[in-house]
């Protein structure tokens, strides 16, 4: 069973000005989403509780509406459908620092009454732990991108380390777009799962580059384009078909794996769609666009090589004991 | 049967899936022995807790436990103090024998940290810098030892207990079954316990109702509530005779009307101290104060020497146990705060439980069905370097002792898809070099060489993400990056090591057969 078997080289740097407005047009789309409507954040990060209750028919929400705002602490309580339409979330900003006695336990006081339901979880995040986690989040996000870029600088040569950069922005940006689009909540689970989309992500982008530095040292090649369209269209079958494995994953924890994890699925579906485009169709060309030059990139190479066997030399003459 | 060569990465990879197999079987079967991977708090059900320490108040309640002494100590002494008061954190005193100055000042010089600070015979205390931290310190320490104890003692499985950072407690209670469990739970770690025996002011008791806390205070009193009615009120002595750091033991009993009380006894200390005031104060009051509410107040008819004595106040029995409870592990000299709560009942933990198996089933068979589908025999020989990782991931993490979270369950379902993405990798390039026209043990090894520096730097790019997930995250995150990890390593070892020992070991088949589509799934024959 063969999908790609014909061996054609497809002309991907042909295309490339078309490929990269698309592009650019996706990203500009999704910051403006981000600027306008703006990410919601979960508790995890904005601190609040979240009390999420489970009815055994459907759930009376103005009734519970109700009943909770009788107390002014409530005033603002967000209640809203979880998966089933038995199953709540009521969520609000406040918060207690009392152990024995906490808004979780007043929540269901109130809740008296309005049918017989089972608090499946109470999450109360202070103020102080959320920014803390907020904090903790960005450095993540940081130090990730910090250390994917020193390796690939330190894998292949500092232009590739800028174009996987710039697809891995350009994932996430699209990424995080679509999850402002649908509404999805900033949780402590869906920040690891752009995580694991940027480490993932740039797995598909080193299979292309690792094939690009393989074709130019061995190949006689001279076109930078010629060796990109080349690689890729080697490489397409791996992107696609690893990337396929995964969203077949992916697409079983969005479907079975329950609405806790929803955003994490989610962000992961989405991410893995747009990083295989990337790495596919932006990523290389990319390398063009930076001024990657074919000609002084082997010459360096070359050098390379040259001072390795040289140092061999030395050192062999140095264990005979010549110098 | 071919004889095919026994090579050593398939004895590595025997070695592994008996490893993998055996070290996992403990938590399949959830046998008593062995190493098991433990299920977090977001499967099992639990209560986690974050809580911070009123360290203040702990230096407060030494302060009264020093002003108590200095009280005792004065009387048996026979050295006449006047005015023993306690403001914000200071005590001070007038002495007004001369005579005893030296007495007096060798008496304070034995407390530890007192800072003493004398204008004629009127003493100002305090304490001093290093003294507050130990305080400080201690208060922290204690809070979650008596944490500790209290939750022992409530009966429910392993709760961890433990300090984090420098001010913070980390409270985990898995397997609470219900909602009033968990506040119950919650009001015990919470319960200040502070039992303190007060004199009742009987000169200006029958002003209590009526004094401000002000004028009180002038006096050298303080005024605190009835237990059971607001209204009834009482004027105390601010001073302690005792309190609950002299007590030896606390126990459920009931009173002559079959009411719970709880029952304490004091050690020789405390003893001696409320014998020699039962014995000056007889026909007075003696209010029995627990967590600043007085719980009864009753008459002192003698001299009491045995030490012990009951708090009675309309408890249920489950309250008096709670106190008891409490009282035995010791008072939270500090109050505690609550920074962060994560409450999980049983029912959602085995829906998430649930869940996940079904997208693991699911997400497997998938793989698997399509890797079948599209390579054929080779796809066959990386499902079963699949399934191996898979035992194996389970059988590391028991190892390690981690702690499988619903996060986790998602990173050992994504694990699925990444474990074959090396032999994606490796079944292409073979197919190309096939299609060159290289011979089959050519290709296969060259395929395999030629695959590996790709699968290594992506496999080491997703463990960078992940270590870096690990670090920052908390709880739940971090479980996914250690499954996530764990999966990622031990597929190094089963999709490329444990595959390429299987090709090996078959080779000779292979090169028999000459059928390229049963093998590989391309067309054309070789």
């Amino acid at each position: 069973m063969e999908f790609f078997a014909k061996g054609k080289i497809y002309d991907f740097m042909g295309k490339s000005i078309f490929l990269l407005t698309i592009s650019a047009l996706l990203v500009i789309a999704s910051w403006g989403l981000l600027a306008m409507k703006g990410l919601t954040y979960g508790i995890d990060f904005s601190g609040g509780t979240l009390v999420q209750v489970k009815y055994e028919q459907h759930a009376p929400i103005a009734q519970i509406r109700e009943q909770i705002t009788q107390d002014k602490l409530f005033a603002n309580a967000l209640i809203t459908e979880f998966g089933t339409p038995e199953e709540v979330v009521i969520r609000f900003a406040s918060t207690t620092d009392n152990v024995g006695q906490d808004v979780g336990d007043r929540i269901r006081e109130l809740l008296q009454g309005t049918g017989k339901f089972d608090i499946r979880k109470v999450d109360i995040v202070g103020p102080k732990v959320g920014s803390e986690l907020r904090e903790k989040g960005m450095m993540a996000a940081g130090l990730g991108i910090l250390g994917i870029l020193l390796y690939i600088a330190f894998r292949f040569e500092w232009r590739f380390s800028i174009a996987a950069i710039v697809a891995l922005i350009h994932d996430v940006s699209i990424t995080m777009g679509a999850i402002v689009l649908f509404d999805i909540e900033m949780s402590l689970d869906v920040l690891a799962a752009i995580l694991s989309l940027m480490g993932y992500s740039i797995n598909d982008t080193i299979i292309v580059f690792d094939r690009i530095r393989e074709e130019l040292t061995k190949s006689k090649k001279d076109n930078l384009l010629e060796i990109i369209n080349y690689s890729v269209s080697k490489t397409i079958s791996r992107t696609t078909l690893t990337s396929f494995t995964t969203f077949l994953v992916v697409a079983t924890l969005f479907f079975f794996g329950g609405e806790i994890i929803h955003g994490f699925s989610f962000t992961l579906l989405i991410g893995i769609i747009v990083g295989t485009y990337s790495s596919i169709f932006i990523a290389a060309t990319l390398l063009k666009w930076f001024g990657f030059d074919v000609e002084s990139y082997k010459t360096k190479e070359a050098l390379k090589e040259k001072n390795k066997i040289e140092k061999a030399k030395m050192r062999a003459m140095y264990e005979k004991g010549t110098v | 049967m071919s004889s095919g060569k026994l090579n050593y990465r398939l004895v590595i990879f025997f070695i592994a899936v008996i490893f993998g197999v055996g070290m996992s079987m403990p938590t399949f079967l959830q046998s008593e022995k062995g190493a098991k991977v433990s299920l977090g708090l977001d499967l099992q059900g639990g209560l986690h807790m974050l809580l911070g320490v009123k360290t203040e108040e702990a230096i407060q309640s030494k302060i009264k436990s020093i002003a108590s002494s200095i009280k005792f100590f004065a009387q048996r002494g026979d050295i006449i103090i006047d005015d023993l008061r306690i403001a914000e954190e200071k005590i001070t005193l007038t002495l007004l024998d001369k005579d005893e100055e030296k007495k007096l000042d060798a008496m304070l010089k034995e407390i530890s940290g007192l800072l003493i600070n004398k204008e004629a015979l009127f003493y100002t205390l305090t304490l001093d810098e290093k003294e507050k931290v130990l305080i400080k310190e201690y208060a922290i320490s204690q809070a979650v030892e008596t944490i500790r104890n209290r939750l022992d003692q409530f009966g429910l499985a392993e709760p961890n207990v433990a300090k984090q950072g420098e001010d913070k407690i980390l409270v985990e209670l898995p397997g609470i079954k219900t909602a009033e469990d968990e506040q119950r739970a919650r009001e015990l770690i919470a319960k200040a316990a502070h039992l303190q025996l007060m004199a009742v002011d009987e000169k200006k008791q029958d002003r209590a109702n009526n004094m401000s806390p002000n004028e009180a205070a002038q006096y050298g009193d303080v005024i605190l509530n009835d237990a059971k009615s607001d209204t009834i009120r009482y004027i105390l002595k601010e001073i302690p005779v005792l309190d609950g750091s002299m007590l030896s033991d606390a126990k459920v009993g009931f009173s002559d009307m079959q009411q719970p009380v709880i029952n304490f006894t004091l050690n020789s200390e405390g003893a001696k101290i409320f014998g020699d005031f039962t014995a000056n104060n007889i026909g007075n009051r003696l209010a029995i104060v627990l967590d600043n509410k007085v719980y009864s107040a009753p008459n002192i008819r003698e001299r009491i020497g045995g030490g012990s004595g009951q708090i009675s106040g309309g408890f249920s029995v489950k309250e008096a146990h709670d106190v008891a409870i409490a009282l035995r592990s010791g008072a939270l000299l500090a109050p505690v705060t609550l920074l962060e709560k994560r409450s999980v009942g049983p029912s959602l933990g085995a829906d998430s439980i649930q869940a996940s198996l079904i997208a693991l089933i699911s997400g497997f068979s998938l793989v698997v069905a399509f890797m079948m589908f599209y390579y054929r025999l080779a796809g066959f020989i990386a499902n079963i370097a699949l399934i191996v990782n898979l035992f194996l991931v389970l059988a590391v993490m028991a190892i390690f002792g981690a702690t499988l979270t619903l996060p986790g369950m998602a990173g050992i379902v994504l694990t699925i898809g990444m474990a074959v993405d090396a032999n994606v990798i490796i079944n292409e390039r073979i197919r190309e070099l096939l299609r060159e026209g290289l011979a089959v043990r050519q290709a296969v090894e060259k395929g395999y060489a030629n695959a590996m520096s790709a699968i290594v730097d992506s496999n080491l790019t997703t463990l960078i993400t992940s270590i870096i997930l690990y670090v920052y995250g908390t709880g739940p995150v971090k479980g996914f990056a250690v499954s996530m990890s764990i999966g990622i390593m031990v597929s190094m070892l089963t999709a490329i090591l444990g595959t390429h020992g299987i090709y090996e070991f078959l080779m000779p088949r292979i090169e028999k057969s000459r059928n390229v589509t049963l093998w590989f799934g391309i067309k054309g024959s070789k």
